[in-house]
């Protein structure tokens, strides 16, 4: 059986080979040269090409048989069986202390590293709570949700020109950008309310893209383009400070900010509410057959993940003090949701490593920045194949039953 | 067991459902009293799983009248009702190809049914204040108890998608009763079931129509199961009801023997 399935894979890994070999090789074999019009045939970059391919295809159907074969062995224990990253983060003896250590270098992290990996960080945190808003809609809820981003420039154009306009200060739009996000979320809630899976995908879509036209065109309005610049830093009791104590403040209120943002997102998903969203997510026939209101469901998700990113905007244009339409494109969603994806759906743990994971490895990893794409590509790729919830799964609540109550 | 002198819980009249030209349902009268446990049975195909859809909002009826007649007493037209507004008002059901949440757990299935009777918003989770938590507590004993009367306390929590397939037929019976009905519609609860889980289905069925004061119409295939359960039998073939009556009525019925029970009297 073993060698069978071994024979059978080397046989299709040596076809994949020289299916893949075959077709590039006009790329990777024919070089013409035409100022000295000659041909050259390099032969050993077919070599490469067999031998690349075979060992990757190898691997591949290796990993997929080990994917197999958990999966049956998932089926017959009848368990669900966690990962070891989920079990030994999901254990509180692991998570409690590393809890305590993250929380110490948050707390101390701009007076120990440098205000450039301060700013850096401050942008890792906003995709945190950016990834946790649309972990509500995409997560819990399973509304797949591709205009995300249109919420956090509706939040970052807020505070753009009311602070243009009005002269308003940070804490007093905050407020008003919430308001106006979960607004907004209704507002695409609606038309959407019937829409399903690839449809609601596409609508959102376009959602996103027409919030981005009229930024970019509507001159009078948002000044294009060109965006808005000098917006005010937040506002410290009527205290002038320097730019690198800005970074500092504005670090510590986006700390605030995702720990808030965790702590509502956690209360959400283990209460009545974020069941009913699970229940949506898994079966919509069934959760309104069994009395809960779809729509009141689905716009509540769409308005909460909203907020948070309508907030987020405004936090957004106070720390680069300048915005324009480029900033909140379609490949903003897809990194959001990205984040999303890859920490694991409706797993708010995920979805904070998520975020890290894909916004600081970039920033370090300068020297591929030139296969980023490349490599964000493929990782995706391959944690939908092989690991379909995500690094961290959704840990369910262990409820406490009082059994004396009958 | 008959209580015919008793008041009617549903009252459907004159019901029809057309599918573009296909008319699934035609004509149907039927009545569900007080207590009382009614069987639809007919061939595959007859519209009885149409009829369900019909009355829980599903599907909105081409013609015809539906009444409900909840605990309160108050008559309601429920055709074209929202199916969540119809569970509210105390009518729930359980689907012939089972509908549970797959990645919840038994015990967060059941919970899901007391939704529509429990507050708790967005500001009272977020505050998570005392009144919340005791409501939170409440649901979650509840649903055990309820667990617990169809007999799957044990696997509390369990994946429901992980669950035998006759446990999670006994799970939505259990979801459904979670949401408070004075009417379980059961669709098929038998389906699948050998003939020791019918037996011990049958017998849950009774008990919990006497504790919980439901009345139950139930689709079965199961003829011993539905002769030895229901008060009252509906016939339907091609949409229609082509009979009604006790199970000894019915089965003497030569319209009925003829259409079901003489091709398929062992089915
Ligand atoms: N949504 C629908 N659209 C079109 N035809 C339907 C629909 N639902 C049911 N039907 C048709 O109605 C008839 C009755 O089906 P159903 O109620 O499922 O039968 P039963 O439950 O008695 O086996 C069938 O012919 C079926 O094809
Ligand atoms: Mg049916």
């Amino acid at each position: 059986m073993a060698t069978n399935t071994l024979a059978a894979n080397l046989k299709k890994s040596a076809i994949a080979a020289l299916w893949l070999a075959f077709l590039t090789l006009p790329v990777m074999v024919i070089r013409v040269d035409t100022v000295e019009k000659t041909i050259t045939w390099r032969w050993m970059h077919l070599l490469y090409m067999l031998v690349g391919s075979f060992v990757l295809a190898i691997a591949w159907h290796f990993m997929m048989d080990r994917r197999d074969r958990g999966a049956a062995a998932r089926e017959t224990e009848g368990g669900v069986q966690d990962s070891a990253l989920s079990r030994t983060l999901n254990n509180p003896r692991v998570l409690r202390p590393l809890m305590a250590l993250g929380f110490l270098v948050a707390a101390t992290f701009p007076w120990v590293f440098s205000m450039y990996q301060t700013n850096i960080l401050v942008s890792a945190l906003i995709y945190v709570v950016l990834g946790l808003g649309l972990n509500i809609t995409v997560g819990l809820a399973g509304l797949l949700d591709l205009g995300y981003v249109a919420f956090y420039a509706v939040g970052a154009y807020a505070y753009a020109l009311l602070n243009y306009h009005f002269h308003l200060g940070f804490w007093t739009v905050l407020p008003m950008a919430a308001i106006l996000g979960s607004f907004f979320g209704i507002l695409l809630g609606f038309p959407v309310l019937r829409l399903r899976g690839d449809y609601l995908a596409i609508v959102t879509l376009g959602f996103g893209q027409i919030v981005k036209l009229v930024l970019e065109n509507w001159n009078s309005f948002s000044f294009g383009p060109s965006g808005v610049s000098n917006i005010s830093r937040p506002g410290l009791f009527g205290y002038s400070y320097s730019v690198e104590q800005a970074t500092t403040y504005i670090y510590y209120i986006m700390l605030a900010l995702v720990l808030l943002a965790i702590l509502v997102t956690t209360r959400l998903k283990d209460s009545r509410i974020g069941r009913a969203w699970l229940a949506l997510r898994e079966d919509e026939i069934a959760c309104q057959a069994m009395g809960i209101d779809n729509t009141r469901a689905k716009l509540m998700a769409f308005s909460l993940g909203a907020t948070l990113a309508a907030v987020m905007g405004a936090v957004f244009a106070a720390k680069t003090t300048f915005i324009n339409p480029a900033s909140f494109s379609f490949m903003e969603s897809a990194m959001i949701l990205a984040i999303v994806v890859l920490g694991g759906m409706g797993s708010i743990l995920g979805v904070i490593l998520g975020a890290f994971l894909l916004i600081l490895l970039p920033e370090y990893m300068r020297a591929f920045s030139e296969y980023r794409m490349l490599l964000f590509g493929a990782t995706m790729i391959l944690v939908m194949v092989f690991r379909p919830e995500g690094l961290i799964k959704a840990r369910r609540k262990v409820y406490k039953i009082n059994t004396e109550t009958a | 067991m008959m209580e015919h002198t008793s008041k009617a819980v549903l009252s459907v009249r004159n019901m029809s459902m057309n599918f573009g030209g296909l008319r699934a349902l035609s004509e149907v009268d039927i009545e569900v009293r007080q207590g009382e446990v009614v069987a639809l049975i007919g061939p595959n195909g007859a519209g009885k799983t149409t009829f369900f859809n019909c009355i829980t909002g599903i599907y909105t009826p081409t013609e015809g009248q539906v009444l409900a007649y909840p605990r309160d007493g108050k008559e309601k037209r429920i055709n074209g009702m929202r199916t969540n507004h119809v569970c509210e008002l105390g009518m729930a059901r359980t689907f012939q190809n089972i509908r549970l949440f797959p990645s919840m757990t038994a015990l967060e299935n059941v919970m899901i049914g007391r939704h529509c009777r429990t507050k708790t918003g967005i500001l009272g989770a977020v505050l998570r204040g005392a009144k919340t938590r005791r409501e939170e507590q409440e649901v979650v004993d509840k649903s055990y108890q309820l667990l617990k009367k169809v007999g799957l306390e044990k696997v509390a929590n369990e994946y429901s998608r992980n669950l035998p397939y006759g446990a999670q037929r006994r799970l939505e019976i259990a979801r459904a009763l979670a949401t408070e009905p004075f009417l379980l519609l059961l669709d098929e609860p038998a389906a699948g079931m050998n003939p020791q889980e019918t037996l011990e289905l049958k017998e849950m069925v009774t008990r919990i129509r006497e504790e919980f004061q439901v009345s139950v119409l139930l689709i079965e295939h199961d003829m011993k199961m539905v002769m030895s359960l229901s008060d009252r039998i509906y016939v339907m073939e091609y949409g229609r009801v082509i009979s009604t009556g006790t199970p000894v009525e019915v089965s003497a019925d030569p319209q009925v023997i003829r259409a079901y029970l003489g091709e398929e009297s062992d089915a």
